[in-house]
């Protein structure tokens, strides 16, 4: 099959970038969209210009590394599907196809359609860890958890944090990746004694880093590979307004001897 | 102690989440505003000529302490909700500088989209809404006694009846998108209800919307005169 491109190309954080328009006249439809690119990238090392740069690593959708937006749709236009995963027989022969980056100023872009999101792991720094010594490993079953809570927990926990949440989001917001960070640890046993201070951390984090406000029209949901849903950022705005509301500050006992 | 209560709680309001639960709640009280208004204004159906509806509006106006505690608390409500709104904007704007060049849309509804559309032109109809039928300077033959006549000669000018029709189809498609968010960010989404809840805001933002159109469109063909 015979393609247009028309990719954003940046040389680096602070140059000025532009749309660059690219034939692939000979794109085999079994191919994925990254091998396309890998074919393309080849080709301009030959003719000794500077390859696309984007990011992937496991290529089968686990690692999240992969992912810039396709004709305004991140990871493109099959849904619960990651770049890497998306093949060429989604397109047509003659398709013209737009290829930019996740774009938010708090994903800076490294190169092309490669962006900087160190911001989530930030976000992860701030509350996305269980503070307790884990030393050897537990008796299976020693906590119990009811099957409901661990599947809704390992929903949550499916996010690989790509960022096409962020990507699809109308206002460049982050929330259900935070929501699904804050989530998988909040309904586990284990997450609960520190579920407030979490939710507040992680938010508090989120907003520093320049992340826009959720205005809950879903684009995040929609776009998720792994289809994790804004229920989630309900569960985090409870814990986030019951934590700022009624968590005890330190050294506030509760009276007594 | 002073600074740990003023602390929490002036982050808690310069917070995303915080500013949407204050959009939530002034969104909320707003609505509430609107249905009892839409209750108190379909007393223009009674057929007595009016009566019912003047002696509504008499008794509002007999009550000072009363109506003017509700306009005031109503105004800073609106106030909160646009302020918080602006800035809410402002930081969503900055949040992505450079945008998209193609963008596709799966989930977001166009009423979600244009929000900040749907409220500014709200407010201006509400200052409208206020010179038409509350201090009547922009009303042809007003009396501040007969709240009924002012209705019935206000809406036999059809630009002025197609304003408030207009306004109303805007005020539907704010709260379409309003009421369900409202849950949302108060953290209301269960799977047990949320299709209930959406399918709610749709009924009763498009009854809203229908309720206060009746009135113009009754004038307009001649029910009510
Ligand atoms: C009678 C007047 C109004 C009513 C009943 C009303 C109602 C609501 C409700 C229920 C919400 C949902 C809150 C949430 O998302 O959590 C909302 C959101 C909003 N309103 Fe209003 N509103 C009114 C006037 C205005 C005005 C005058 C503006 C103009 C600046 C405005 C701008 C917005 C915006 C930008 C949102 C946030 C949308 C979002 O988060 O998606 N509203 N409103
Ligand atoms: S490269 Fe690992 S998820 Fe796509």
């Amino acid at each position: 099959m015979k393609l247009k491109l028309h990719i954003w190309r940046q040389k680096g954080p602070k140059a000025q970038g532009k749309m660059v328009t690219y034939e692939v006249p000979d794109a085999s439809e079994h191919m994925s969209f990254l091998e396309m690119l890998d074919v393309l990238n080849e080709r301009l090392i030959e003719k000794g210009e500077d390859p696309v740069a984007f990011d992937h690593d496991c290529r089968e959708g686990i690692c999240g590394m992969c992912g810039f937006v396709i004709n305004g749709l991140p990871h493109g236009p099959k849904q619960a599907t990651t770049t890497c995963q998306l093949h060429m027989r989604s397109f047509k022969d003659g398709d013209e196809i737009t290829l930019e980056p996740w774009r938010a100023g708090s994903f800076p872009i490294v190169k092309d359609l490669a962006v900087d999101r160190g911001a989530f792991d930030r976000v992860i720094a701030a509350g996305g860890f269980v503070s307790v010594n884990t030393g050897a490993a537990q008796d299976g079953n020693a906590i119990p958890i009811s099957k409901t809570i661990a599947d809704l927990a390992m929903d949550a926990a499916a996010c690989i944090g790509c960022g096409a949440c962020v990507a699809a989001c109308p206002n460049a917001a982050a929330m259900l990746f935070v929501a699904a960070k804050v989530s998988h640890l909040n309904l586990l046993p284990q997450g609960k004694p520190e579920k407030y201070a979490r939710a507040r951390n992680m938010v508090a984090q989120m907003d520093k880093e320049g992340f826009g406000n959720c205005t809950n029209a879903r684009e995040c949901e929609a776009a998720c590979p792994k289809t994790i849903g804004v229920e989630f950022i309900a569960r985090m705005n409870r814990d986030f307004l019951t934590g700022s509301l009624f968590d005890r500050p330190e050294g506030t006992g509760g009276g007594g001897a | 102690m002073g600074c740990s209560t003023g602390c929490w709680v002036w982050s808690l309001l310069n917070s995303s989440i915080g500013k949407k639960t204050v959009m939530a709640i002034t969104g909320l009280a707003l609505f509430g505003f609107v249905v009892a208004h839409l209750v108190g204004n379909l007393q223009v159906f009674i057929p007595d000529d009016g009566k019912s509806i003047n002696a509504y509006g008499h008794l509002l106006k007999s009550k000072p302490a009363l109506i003017w505690t509700a306009r005031l608390t109503l105004l800073a409500l609106l106030f909160a909700h646009v302020i918080t709104a602006i800035r809410l904007s402002l930081e969503n704007n900055a949040a992505r500088p450079v945008g998209y060049q193609v963008k596709n849309w799966r989930e977001a509804s166009y009423a979600s989209r244009t929000m900040m559309i749907s409220g500014p032109l709200i407010f201006l109809y509400v200052v409208y809404h206020l010179l038409h039928f509350t201090v009547g300077v922009v009303h042809p033959k007003f009396d501040h006694e007969d709240v009924y006549r002012n209705v019935i000669l206000g809406f036999q000018s059809t630009p002025a009846a197609l304003v408030y029709i207009a306004a109303m189809l805007m005020l539907a498609t704010h709260l379409r998108h309003g009421l369900w968010s409202l849950c949302q960010t108060l953290g209301i989404n269960h799977p047990k209800y949320t299709p209930a809840l959406k399918a709610g805001s749709t009924v009763v933002a498009a009854a809203i919307a229908v309720g206060y159109i009746s009135i113009p469109v009754s004038v307009m063909i001649g029910i009510l005169k």
